[in-house]
């Protein structure tokens, strides 16, 4: 169950165009599994900016000098991410957490990728972490734009089985996107399951590939929450059920985790005419 | 269970409790607390259970409910604005049987008040809502929740026309349970707030929710186009503050006995207890919940502490207290004040 805590900022430090945080977070590392997000009050108590931003939780520690402990990555966006940036060593924040669906992870040794795109390796570090005590192999794909905007890459080769890096404009790796070098490495190790978290774009191609393969996709999508604890209904997107029905969910309680094969890409954004309560087509 | 460790400042868990009486009463519906959550700003209480016991307070009032499910608008959905928020959620919900079976369900067997908010497209929708509910358990109070256009006449909004909006109350009044409040909520975006709210209490109605959002709009500067799919949508947060208390207070000064659910921008005791000056009976936080999950929790904390440092002995003895001396209630002929 969520809990909301007052946080101490212990650490902030750069990597590439990102920012660190290490936050004190009682009671959140330990429930914490891989996929979870927090979100954090910007501003303090009289501020203007209203919303409280989501944040992958990057790693967490339940013990030590301070109690539980987590990190997030932050990637300067607007006014919300550009004042976490701005956090100092004991300045305190606002944080309620773990919330969402955690990734789901196999029973057996199964042959794994994990794809993360910029900011969106965060929650894959202890995820493969995770996968590797199972005794999965780990793949890992990490891409960007840029070898500045891609995040961890030493931290993660250490609990990667092999780490293959792209960058569009070829400042570090392969030259391209992550779904240029995807198919090969599926097929050279057999993937039974791939998770990925990075922009939706890039989440809607991974799922392709994945289906194309037979494989197992869980994606962790990014849709504009308000609330991010199941309240408002902001933050929908259509994604079909057990039942077959198409439904606009919550991505905040429902995901952010979701089947990449249940979710309907192309139409983010709209609502399919087949969803359940639908407006009913105009025939006049 | 872990609730909510994390309270600020004088809402703590560590402030000592004052004494003050908090109960609270709309229309027929009594309460321990005069705070209340907003519709469409706490779902139907289960998720906001987890950060505090939803039995404390006023109540819950659910999100505007329709007789069928749907599915809202596309995304985006929301867009911050300056200490607020625009919303167009397009009332997505499993439409009233789902809501009965499931949500209501879960309430009463939880144990806490309930005010069920219905949303309709026609009189005629409103109506049948009111007949689904009159049988189901669990219903405290109904709000109607007037903000729809109204598909069978040019899509005019019920709550901007005193006739339609008399309609509405009318109907649902006759279909509810005798016993049953209804309160009607009403919309800032009409020219004179009072006369709607004169209009739906000769309609017959218990009590009045004061405000909805307000229609608003940004465009994205890198698309250059609107922010929201929906185009518009409802401003809502402290930005609407000083204009659902100007209308509180409008409707106080014109109906000095209507019972008053005061709705808008409230983040902390102090908001609430402006509302309640203003002649508010009780409050509803809507918004800022998104913002701290505990807030109706910590609001009724702060208000108690805020009214005892004020001297109120209770919630009822601040209920118009701004507006002592103005000598607008004696010669208050039948509830009909003009202003100016
Ligand atoms: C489940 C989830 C996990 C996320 N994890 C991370 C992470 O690990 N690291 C990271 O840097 N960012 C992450 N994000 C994105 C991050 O929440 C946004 O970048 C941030 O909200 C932008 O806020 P801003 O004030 O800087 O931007 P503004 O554009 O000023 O924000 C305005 C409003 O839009 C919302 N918004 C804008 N962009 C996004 C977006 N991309 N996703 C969701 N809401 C948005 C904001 O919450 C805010 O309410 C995550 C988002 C979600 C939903
Ligand atoms: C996301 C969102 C959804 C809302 N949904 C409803 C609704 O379904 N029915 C309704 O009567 N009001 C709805 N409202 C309006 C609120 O109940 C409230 O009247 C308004 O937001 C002003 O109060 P606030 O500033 O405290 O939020 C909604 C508001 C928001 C922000
Ligand atoms: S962000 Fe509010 S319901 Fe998902």
């Amino acid at each position: 169950m969520p809990v909301q805590v007052r946080g101490e900022v212990l650490d902030v430090r750069r990597a590439g165009v990102y920012y660190v945080l290490s936050i004190t977070a009682p009671g959140i590392p330990e429930q914490f599994r891989p996929g979870h997000f927090v979100t954090i009050g910007i501003g303090g108590e009289e501020s203007g900016l209203i919303l409280r931003r989501a944040f992958a939780i990057h790693q967490v520690q339940s013990r030590g000098v301070y109690g539980g402990t987590l990190d997030v990555v932050v990637g300067v966006q607007g006014k919300g991410t550009r004042w976490l940036s701005g956090r100092r060593r004991h300045d305190t924040l606002d944080i309620v957490g773990p919330l969402g669906k955690p990734f789901i992870l196999p029973k057996e040794g199964v042959p794994c990728v994990l794809v993360g795109g910029g900011y969106g390796s965060a929650p894959l570090f202890m995820l493969a972490e995770q996968l590797r005590e199972r005794g999965c192999r780990v793949d890992v794909v990490l891409g960007a734009s840029t070898e500045e905007k891609l995040y961890g890459v030493l931290d993660i080769k250490r609990v990667s089985s092999m780490l293959t890096i792209t960058t569009e404009d070829g400042s570090s790796g392969t030259k391209g996107r992550v779904t240029d070098v995807l198919p090969d490495i599926m097929e050279r190790n057999n993937s039974a399951v791939v998770y990925a978290c990075g922009p939706m774009g890039m989440l809607a191609a991974v799922a392709a590939i994945a289906a194309e393969y037979r494989a197992y996709s869980q994606c962790s999508v990014e849709e504009s929450m308000a609330c991010g604890i199941g309240i408002c209904m902001t933050c929908v997107l259509p994604v079909i059920g057990d039942d077959g029905i198409t439904r606009m969910v919550r991505s905040c309680i429902e995901g952010p985790i979701f089947r990449g094969d249940l979710v309907r890409w192309d139409e983010i954004g709209t609502i399919p005419a087949d969803a359940l309560g639908a407006p009913a087509l105009d025939m006049s | 269970m872990t609730r909510a460790i994390f309270g600020r400042g004088i809402g703590s868990a560590a402030a000592p409790i004052p004494n003050t009486d908090m109960s609270a009463a709309l229309a027929s519906l009594s309460m321990p607390s005069p705070v209340l959550t907003a519709s469409g700003c706490a779902a139907s209480g289960r998720e906001l259970d987890q950060f505090f016991d939803i039995t404390k307070i006023g109540a819950i009032v659910t999100k505007s409910v329709m007789l069928r499910p749907r599915s809202g608008r596309p995304t985006p959905r929301m867009c911050e604005t300056p200490s607020g928020m625009l919303n167009s959620i397009g009332l997505q919900g499993p439409g009233i049987e789902e809501f009965i079976e499931v949500d209501l369900a879960w309430l009463e067997a939880r144990g806490a008040r309930t005010v069920v908010s219905i949303a309709g497209e026609s009189v005629d929708e409103y109506g049948k809502l009111a007949q689904k509910l009159r049988s189901a358990g669990g219903v405290d109070a109904i709000e109607v929740n007037i903000s729809c256009p109204n598909v069978t006449d040019r899509n005019q909004v019920f709550a901007c026309d005193p006739e339609m909006a008399a309609n509405v109350i009318q109907t649902v009044r006759r279909q509810s349970d005798s016993q049953t409040p209804i309160f009607a909520k009403l919309s800032p975006d009409v020219t004179d707030i009072a006369e709607i709210a004169r209009s739906v209490v000769r309609a017959g109605v218990d009590g009045l929710t004061v405000i909805n959002t307000a229609l608003g709009m940004v465009i994205d500067l890198e698309t250059m186009r609107p922010a929201l799919a929906g185009v518009t949508g409802g401003l809502s947060g402290p930005a609407i503050r000083p204009i659902a208390l100007r209308c509180v207070w409008q409707i106080r000064q014109a109906l000095p006995d209507i019972p008053i659910l005061g709705v808008g921008g409230i983040r902390t005791g102090l908001d609430a207890l402006q509302f309640i000056l203003a002649g508010a009976n009780a409050v509803s936080v809507g918004t800022m919940t998104f913002n701290d999950p505990s807030a109706p929790m910590r609001v009724h904390n702060e208000l108690a502490l805020a009214l005892q440092e004020r001297g109120f002995g209770s919630v009822s003895e601040a209920i118009s207290y701004g507006h002592r001396g103005a000598d607008v209630f004696e010669t208050a002929g039948e509830g009909e004040i003009e202003l100016e």
